[in-house]
């Protein structure tokens, strides 16, 4: 074999092998459980909930929810932080609340979000929006602070106007931070959305999961994991492949922050 | 510039007047009593010590600082603020750069801020990049262009102000010694064509002999001109011949004299 092509299946070697234990290991033993099921159990549960569509509309549901709530978290929370970021006077004003606000469990709020909100989609969307929102206010906040003085010095000097320095100066210097906090608060997205449907929304993944449990289905229930797993893992490499292509070819860009 | 005609200059109008300027940052004197004329064309260069206020006083008349008290006064009215034609080079090319925009896209910053009609730039673009010798390189990024590449970028960009006053803060300094002679024989071209006024400050004394017209010579603490030496070298200027020409030796004793002791 070709060092390129060990290299390739290198990384496969140890997730192949714990498979393979723990599919011989559950044969062996005789295991039977009510939350552990052989590899094989679990891929044909994943087949399953995949062509009969509950797997399909859960995701739906789930993906619906997380990306609503991201979007309010990400429009409010940028705008708010590049707001803070430029004037300092209402940033000093803001601090102390903001805090307060950030410092604040988004899970500890649940319980005023079900009297508002009830249970469902609108109250999963309004947790994820408003956890999100923090994350991504501070590290636009720190981004747009972090435009090298130089850079407002040569637009001073050039002339450009109020506007034409935030849109062609900051804006695309504190860019590189800004994806580095959607990336972020994409991830705590799902985090928050599955943890909303396992405790209070009777919809999408979460509450599937949920419901496998209750059926004593140890296969169905670890497949859903795996699959969200896989969805987080589809949601980075999207996001990491936007992030290339918007900054990876530049050299001194998008590396610094 | 000889000096008969840097004498025959000092009859004309100035382009900029410093009348005795001071300043004072966080209680700190960092200027004082500074008057100064730059004539139109005219290249003068800043030495001193560090701490001497040469940086200061650039930024001063780049419209950066608001003086303390004294006046600037730039083509007949008070500086308020950076002026459209009035231009800086930055030594940190790397910063003052934007990574994102290619070559043309930096030199476009400025025909975008002046106003430049969208249809009229690429011509303008090819122009620059042509005279600073960057016409192959006009789609990369400063992150792919060595040191002296982008220092000639940043140089065009400021040429793209179409500047009647060239303000300069050691913008060599961070180059190796052939880059910088090939940079400043290309900057003297560059000047004697656009006729534009510089004022270049650099804290290499045989780099203000061989470029200026005048050298002023700072003091610190605070900051004041002490002695202005007049470079009375022939034009155009050469790498080899002007180092060797007699006058610029017995300046570059001058020089060395004036910031031993300055810095004694």
């Amino acid at each position: 074999m070709t060092d390129r092509a060990l290299a390739d299946v290198r990384p496969f070697v140890l997730p192949v092998a714990l498979v393979t234990i723990a599919e011989i290991a559950t044969r062996v033993s005789g295991m039977e459980s009510y939350t552990l099921a052989p590899p094989s159990r679990i891929a044909a549960a994943l087949f399953q909930a995949g062509s009969d569509g509950t797997l399909v509309s859960a995701t739906l549901q789930t993906l619906a929810s997380v990306i609503t709530g991201f979007a309010i978290g990400a429009v409010v929370g940028v705008s708010l932080g590049l707001v803070l970021g430029l004037q300092r006077p209402l940033d000093l004003l803001s601090e102390l609340p903001v805090e307060v606000v950030r410092a604040m469990p988004s899970i500890a709020l649940l319980p005023v979000w079900m009297v508002i909100y009830g249970l469902g989609y609108k109250m999963e969307i309004a947790v994820i929006a408003f956890t999100t929102v923090w994350p991504n206010m501070v590290m636009t906040r720190a981004a747009v602070r972090g435009v090298t003085p130089r850079l407002l010095e040569v637009s001073r000097v050039l002339g450009l106007s109020y506007l034409q320095r935030i849109w062609k100066i900051v804006l695309p210097a504190a860019l590189p931070g800004i994806f580095v906090a959607l990336r972020l608060t994409l991830g705590f997205s799902l985090i928050i959305g599955i943890t909303i449907e396992i405790i209070g929304n009777p919809q999408g993944l979460g509450s599937a999961l949920m419901l496998a449990r209750e059926g004593m289905d140890p296969g169905t229930m670890l497949a859903l994991i795996v699959w969200i797993g896989l969805i987080g893992l589809a949601l980075n490499a999207i996001t990491a492949t936007i992030q290339h292509r918007l900054f990876g070819h530049i050299a001194g860009y998008g590396a610094r922050s | 510039m000889t000096r008969q005609e840097s004498e025959a200059a000092s009859h004309r109008q100035p382009l900029v007047s410093l009348l005795d300027v001071n300043l004072s940052l966080g209680g700190i004197e960092i200027l004082r009593n500074i008057k100064l004329d730059l004539f139109p064309g005219e290249f003068v260069c800043v030495i001193g010590p560090s701490g001497c206020g040469k940086t200061t006083l650039l930024r001063l008349i780049a419209g950066l600082f608001r003086a303390g008290d004294g006046r600037i006064i730039y083509r007949g009215k008070e500086l308020t603020g950076p002026q459209h034609d009035i231009s800086v080079v930055f030594q940190d090319y790397g910063k003052a750069l934007l990574p994102w925009r290619t070559a043309a896209g930096n030199i476009a910053l400025a025909l975008e801020a002046n106003g430049t009609p969208r249809a009229d730039r690429p011509g303008i673009i090819a122009g620059l990049l042509e005279k600073t010798g960057l016409a192959a390189h006009s789609d990369k990024y400063p992150g792919q262009m060595s040191g002296g590449m982008q220092q000639r970028l940043q140089i065009a960009r400021c040429l793209a102000q179409d500047p009647q006053l060239l303000l300069m803060d050691e913008p060599f300094g961070a180059l190796d010694a052939m880059t910088r002679q090939g940079l400043q024989d290309e900057l003297l071209a560059i000047l004697a064509s656009t006729g534009a006024t510089a004022f270049f400050v650099t804290h290499d004394l045989e780099e203000a002999i061989y470029l200026g017209d005048r050298v002023i010579g700072l003091l610190p603490h605070p900051g004041r001109v002490a002695e202005v030496f007049d470079v009375p070298l022939p034009r155009p200027r050469h790498q080899l011949e002007t180092r060797e020409d007699p006058e610029f030796l017995r300046l570059r004793r001058e020089l060395a004299r004036f910031i031993t002791l300055a810095e004694a």
